[in-house]
């Protein structure tokens, strides 16, 4: 038997129509659109101003408090201008403009293809070093990364769990990344374990990547402390609370982080992005964005530059299909509908997903039936049903004792409901009017 | 190009749908229905399209000219009703009874509360009740199967008797022992093909049995509630029998008997009506067991599953209150 999480979870069609394909290097465009906000947490502060000359790598935003990232240029050229950019949470938020010139990188890179095994850095230094390459979260919660590799005073990390579940349909990016750098990664993953003072690393995979698993079960033999757990296919077991539940076996408590049962989690993309980091001086500038969609002409992985517009992706994919509905920056359980192609890509892009216009449309609300089928699916032991009546009817204070905040925002119970009631959507609002609440409260 | 639809995760929903759960349980009823015309014949056809038939007009006349809400009958729902209300009826009941249940449970016990969703208590099992207190009679008058004979084509024209449960009170009122009972009921083996007096959907428990396997395969429900029903009632009869195995009858007679299996599986899974949290269901499950054989043994009633989840069903807003399901991080966080 498989190890997986608990309680609740759903089987969503997989659709990965791109694992087979290979990452390949999208061409740099001729101007990038580099966001200040790419991560949770404070906007970066800007350093650079119009018609500066910045080479690739660069520092052009430093972070702007303990829980927010540094930027840097993904390009060489001049800077056009600092304004205003829809990104990728629909709004428009001030973002760095550079007119492409070359592809000068800065000196202290090391650009070569070669594997740097060996390192002989402090846990301080290698902190200082993830921090200063502005890492953050790559699954898609780009929450800074130096932060989660400094326990807060009176816990221990005992284990290192590595998320390669990619439990989200469509996506493959990791996929991809954990089957073509997967030496790297376990490098990183190895620098990680030095940062955190562990001597366990676990690597998370769902079993229908059994290519990844077997790949890096082959090689994490060379690496100490490092295994490699295949997991049977459950959404949302990339939740980084139902990773360590079926990793490990311990519930995080309820409203603490993972690091109150000894877990710290890392996504396989950040492991690969600290190795770069640490061993060839390169900080964060550029990922691998999954480009998919059932009427997509070419699905496939891209390694892209930040702050490339995602009309060059879908481009390079074969262009944007006639019955596109939607686009979606994310997986189609938890990603974000955009609402231009000329969003850039960023930290925390892990593919495009376009979606045929009859997929896209919300379907007829139909009355509750009361079946139960979203408290069986609710992998944190929610009552959704519950939690949707209160929002309708502002009862906010019964909310908050009906734990919403704990609420994951997965989406397994509005996939689930036979009635196809929107019971996620009417949650956050409850999650939003607790959070008022209490952060009213704390003002007292 | 035209412009993006933009909305909230999730954008991929799955392929669920009120309609596919109400025809996986009518696809489930259908072994039940088979064996029903087999035993009892013409009688089963007509009570059974009476009941369906008179079940969806009356959800169309309400839904159109009372409640004016869009019409609900392709949900198939109120052929669940209509379907569930015949097999809780005998074969031999006059139509006119069988459009007055119909009423009963579509007019009064599911639209008066506001239609699919917000009854509180089961909708053909109401109807039954009904016509089991107002015509004690003709609801108690149960046609003995037979079988492709010439009695197929009879229906008000048939043989009746007692059915086991009704043998079963009679003999404890009279003080026999349990071996001298056994000689009056179909042996173990009819009784699970469905060859003794009953409703006409309650007697086949094989035919019961292969519907809740389908449903369980196709997971429209879960076995919480079904598994509690018949695990209390056989560890409740299974005491009394062990301590007194002349007087009381043993567990699986009692599991075979009567409107049990039916009741079971699909009257006390209706979602409507019963408790969200498997926890909850489990509850509720236990209590429809235990109820069920106190009235059995000690009411005035020989069968009590419609009392028992009747009553429960009263009960499941207080457990919905109080039995929540185990949150994720709860133990932990009680620790602390």
């Amino acid at each position: 038997m498989l190890k997986t999480f608990a309680k609740g979870g759903i089987h969503p069609p997989e659709n990965k129509l791109s694992a087979d394909k290979k990452i390949e290097t999208l061409a740099i465009p001729k101007q990038v659109f580099v966001p200040v906000s790419q991560h949770i947490g404070a906007p970066a502060k800007v350093l650079v101003k119009k018609n500066d000359l910045v080479k690739v790598g660069q520092l052009i935003a430093e972070q702007g408090g303990f829980v927010s990232a540094n930027i840097h240029s993904p390009v060489s050229g001049k800077v056009f201008k600092v304004d205003n950019v829809t990104d990728t949470s629909g709004y428009k938020r001030q973002a760095i403009i550079i007119n492409v010139d070359g592809d000068e990188w800065d000196g202290k890179i090391d650009r070569s293809e070669e594997l740097k095994k060996d390192f002989d850095f402090t846990s301080e230094e290698i902190i200082k070093k993830v921090q200063e390459a502005g890492i953050v979260g790559l699954g898609g919660a780009t929450f800074p990364s130096h932060v989660k590799l400094m326990p807060p005073k009176g816990t221990k990390a005992e284990i290192l769990i590595i998320n390669g579940v990619e439990c989200e349909p469509y996506l493959t990016s990791d996929h991809r990344l954990m089957l073509e750098k997967a030496d790297e990664m376990l490098v990183g993953i190895q620098i990680l374990m030095k940062a955190l003072k562990v001597e366990k690393a676990s690597i998370g995979i769902e079993n229908n990547k059994k290519d990844a698993i077997e790949h890096l079960s082959k090689l994490s033999k060379d690496y100490k402390g490092i295994e490699v757990v295949p997991l049977k296919v459950q959404y949302p077991q990339g939740g980084e609370k139902q990773l360590i539940k079926a990793v490990i076996g311990r519930e995080v408590p309820s409203g603490s982080l993972p690091i109150a049962v000894g877990a710290v989690v890392h996504n396989v993309g950040t492991a690969f992005a600290v190795y770069e980091a640490v061993q060839k001086n390169k900080p964060l500038i550029e990922r691998v964005v999954t480009i998919t969609g059932k009427s997509v002409k070419k699905p496939g992985n891209f390694l892209i530059r930040f702050g490339t517009p995602i009309s060059d992706l879908i481009d390079a994919a074969g262009g944007l299909p006639e019955d596109t509905g939607k686009i979606i920056g994310g997986g189609p359980m938890m990603g974000k509908a955009l609402n231009t192609t000329s969003v850039p890509v960023a930290k925390g892009t892990s593919g495009i997903l376009i979606m045929p216009k009859e997929e896209a449309k919300r379907r007829e609300i139909k009355p509750c039936i009361r079946c139960a089928k979203c408290v069986e699916v609710c992998p944190m032991g929610l009552e959704p049903f519950l939690l949707m009546t209160l929002a309708e009817k502002a009862m906010h204070e019964r909310s908050e004792k009906e734990d919403v905040m704990d609420c994951i925002e997965c989406g397994s119970c509005s996939y689930t409901c036979p009635s196809d009631r929107p019971l996620l959507d009417f949650i956050r609002l409850g999650k939003n009017q607790v959070g008022a609440m209490r952060r009213a409260r704390s003002q007292r | 190009m035209s412009k993006l639809i933009v909305s909230l995760s999730p954008h991929q929903l799955g392929t669920n749908s009120v309609k596919r759960l109400m025809y996986g349980v009518l696809i489930a009823l259908l072994p039940t229905l088979f064996v029903s015309v087999w035993f009892f014949g013409l009688g089963a056809i007509v009570v059974t399209l009476t009941s369906v038939l008179s079940a969806i007009m009356f959800e169309f006349l309400i839904t159109k000219y009372v409640l004016k809400k869009p019409n609900t009958i392709s949900d198939g729902s109120a052929i669940i009703t209509g379907l569930l209300l015949a097999f809780n009826l005998p074969s031999n009941l006059p139509i006119w009874l069988v459009i007055i249940g119909a009423f009963v449970a579509i007019v009064i016990a599911k639209s008066s509360f506001g239609g699919l969703g917000n009854n509180p208590f089961n909708p053909a099992l109401v109807g039954r009740v009904f016509l089991l207190i107002s015509w004690p009679v003709q609801m108690t008058n149960w046609p003995i199967p037979s079988p492709l004979s010439d009695k197929f084509l009879a229906y008000t024209d048939v043989t009746t008797g007692a059915t086991p449960l009704g043998k079963l009170a009679e003999a404890m009122r009279n003080g026999d022992s349990m071996s001298a009972f056994a000689e009056r009921v179909p042996d173990y083996i009819q009784m699970l093909l469905g060859n003794m007096g009953g409703s006409l959907g309650e007697v086949a428990a094989i035919a019961l049995l292969i519907g809740f396997a389908y449903m369980l395969m196709k997971k429209i429900i879960t076995w919480h509630i079904p598994v509690s029903i018949l695990g209390t009632v056989t560890i409740f009869t299974g005491i009394l029998w062990l301590v007194n195995p002349v007087k009381f009858a043993n567990p699986l007679f009692h599991l075979l008997s009567g409107g049990l299996l039916l009741g079971a599986i699909f009257m006390a899974t209706d979602y409507v009506t019963s408790p969200m949290s498997k926890r909850g269901q489990i509850i509720f499950g236990v209590g429809i067991g235990l109820l069920t054989i106190i009235i059995r043994l000690w009411g005035a009633f020989p069968e009590g599953v419609s009392f028992a989840i009747l009553i429960m069903n009263a009960f499941v807003p207080i457990i919905n209150m109080y039995m929540k399901p185990k949150r994720f991080g709860e133990k932990v966080k009680e620790q602390d």
